[in-house]
């Protein structure tokens, strides 16, 4: 533990920090402008060349908005809502590994904040206290309508955890590990964990969709038929920190699939690039680049499909995504039991 | 009972098919649909910048006419006052004084000539009516405005400019 390995950490971290909240903040604009592109319309283009400088703009809106904390609210409660939403949507970018370790000065410098053998877990276990967030922030408004909304949404995200558990489950009987690091460095190449788990990866990337409050599952929030959900009563930049979370939120949970199915910072023909510097800064372009796709398929989607009715959601997690997480993982065995991967 | 158009369409519920049911293949359609758009041409016009060219026949802003000598058409008989549905043209009337031949045509004119912009509705009628052919819609689309004042256009922004 010297000084250089704590200089090297920090670097680290506030880079990830950094990058996943501009990536955060310009996926707001991308929304917005490809929302316009699949409409046939242009999207915002008056801030800045192309409509650039939206997000700042935004940004300047909801910090000088009137900040309203409604009278008969919790008011700690009340803050430590989107807090706490905040806060969990930035710390699972901790167990990511962004790319391959780097020689530079010297020392070999992981990029990866924290190589923890528990990864998987950890992401589980902070993607479930992000429920904590919605439920806090409808509970402490005190209007019957944000409570209804959050009990809502935090019966959707547990429903959902329980399907995305099981379809891990599969993956995690094939790798046999739950390092997120060790989970990429055995894709290595083409060998992508998608291509054995394709039904696992359908599975968690609908819970994905469901986890992150994305269309078709967006009901917490909603807003063509409820106006809000839980932040029905928030304003100023309390409001936008419950909207921020959930761009993080995709984009984490795009990490976390490119990283688990779609082979991380692997790409094809790695092994022949010679230095391993720039092999491993490929890596990191290769992964961001699978990561944004991932995210403009969030996007393409919310702008396709529309909304489930609550029933046909609760029917789709329970009857159907489930039971199918469980024969999954029973083809799973079946096929280690017969080729022995 | 005949239905009257040929456009009716029975409709009947018949239970989904496993492919229906399971409504990924339809997903995928939807998806694909969305991306044809995302590539189609954008019809939008960047309004402040670019224009769209009006038709012919378009009414937009009136404008009162000058003749050819640059004096004024209007004699403030107060037939567009008279045809307007919407009655949002008031006009003051006044008697041309010796020397005011090149600014006038008739002996009398509209002293003040007011249309409230937001009582017309470009329906053309006072075009229609006027006899010496001093009023046209021939002018831009209406402006928005912060207070209603700015919308009581007086002879100032309606009269067109002398041609020199």
């Amino acid at each position: 533990m010297d000084i250089a390995f704590i200089i090297e950490k920090l670097i680290l971290i506030s880079a990830i920090l950094g990058i996943s909240l501009v990536i955060a903040m310009y996926t707001t604009l991308a929304e917005r402008k490809f929302a316009g592109f699949f409409q046939d319309r242009v999207g915002p283009n008056r801030a800045g060349p192309w409509g650039l400088l939206q997000p700042l703009a935004d940004g300047v809106k909801l910090f000088t908005k009137e900040e309203i904390i409604p009278t008969n609210a919790n008011t700690f409660l009340f803050v430590l809502g989107p807090s706490l939403s905040m806060f969990t949507a930035c710390i699972t970018t901790a167990v990511i590994p962004w790319g391959q370790d780097l020689f530079l000065f010297g020392r070999q410098i992981s990029l990866q904040v924290a190589d923890i053998n528990v990864g998987v877990l950890y992401v589980f276990g902070v993607v479930s206290l992000g429920v904590y967030g919605v439920m806090i922030g409808g509970w402490a408004s005190n209007n019957k309508f944000s409570l209804l909304a959050a009990v809502r949404s935090a019966s959707q995200n547990i429903s959902y955890e329980i399907a995305m558990g099981l379809s891990i489950i599969a993956l995690l009987m094939m790798t046999g590990t739950l390092s997120l690091r060790e989970i990429s460095e055995q894709q290595s190449g083409m060998n992508w964990n998608v291509f054995y788990q394709p039904l696992g990866f359908l599975i968690f990337m609908i819970c994905s969709f469901a986890e992150t409050n994305r269309t078709p599952f967006d009901l917490p929030e909603c807003e063509t038929e409820l106006v809000g959900g839980h932040h029905t009563e928030y304003s100023s930049m309390k409001l936008g920190f419950y909207l921020f979370a959930e761009y993080i939120n995709m984009f984490v949970s795009s990490a976390i699939m490119a990283s688990l199915y779609f082979g991380g910072y692997n790409y094809p023909f790695m092994h022949l690039i010679s230095n391993p510097n720039i092999a491993a800064l490929l890596g990191v372009a290769v992964f961001f680049t699978k990561i944004l796709l991932f995210i403009f398929f969030f996007i393409w989607v919310r702008w396709t499909v529309p909304r489930f009715r609550y029933d046909q959601l609760m029917k789709l997690g329970w009857k159907v995504l489930i039971p199918l997480a469980i024969v999954n993982i029973a083809l799973t065995g079946a096929g280690i039991l017969i080729f022995g991967k | 009972m005949n239905s009257l158009t040929n456009r009716k369409k029975v409709l009947e519920s018949k239970q989904m098919n496993f492919w229906e049911r399971i409504y990924l293949p339809a997903i995928i359609n939807g998806l694909s649909i969305t991306m044809k758009h995302f590539f189609k041409k954008r019809t939008t016009i960047y309004y402040p910048e670019e224009k769209r060219t009006f038709s012919e026949n378009f009414r937009g802003l009136h404008s009162l006419k000058r003749d050819e000598n640059g004096a004024e058409r209007c004699t403030a008989c107060g037939l567009c006052a008279l045809s307007c549905p919407a009655e949002a043209i008031t006009m003051t009337a006044a008697e041309r004084k010796p020397g005011e031949e090149h600014l006038y045509r008739e002996e009398k004119y509209a002293s003040v000539y007011e249309i409230n912009m937001l009582r017309c509705i470009f329906c053309g009628f006072c075009e229609e009516a006027c006899p010496k052919a001093a009023i046209y819609l021939d002018g831009d689309i209406a402006k928005a405005g912060y207070i209603r004042d700015e919308f009581i256009f007086g002879k100032d922004k309606l009269t067109e400019p002398v041609i020199k």
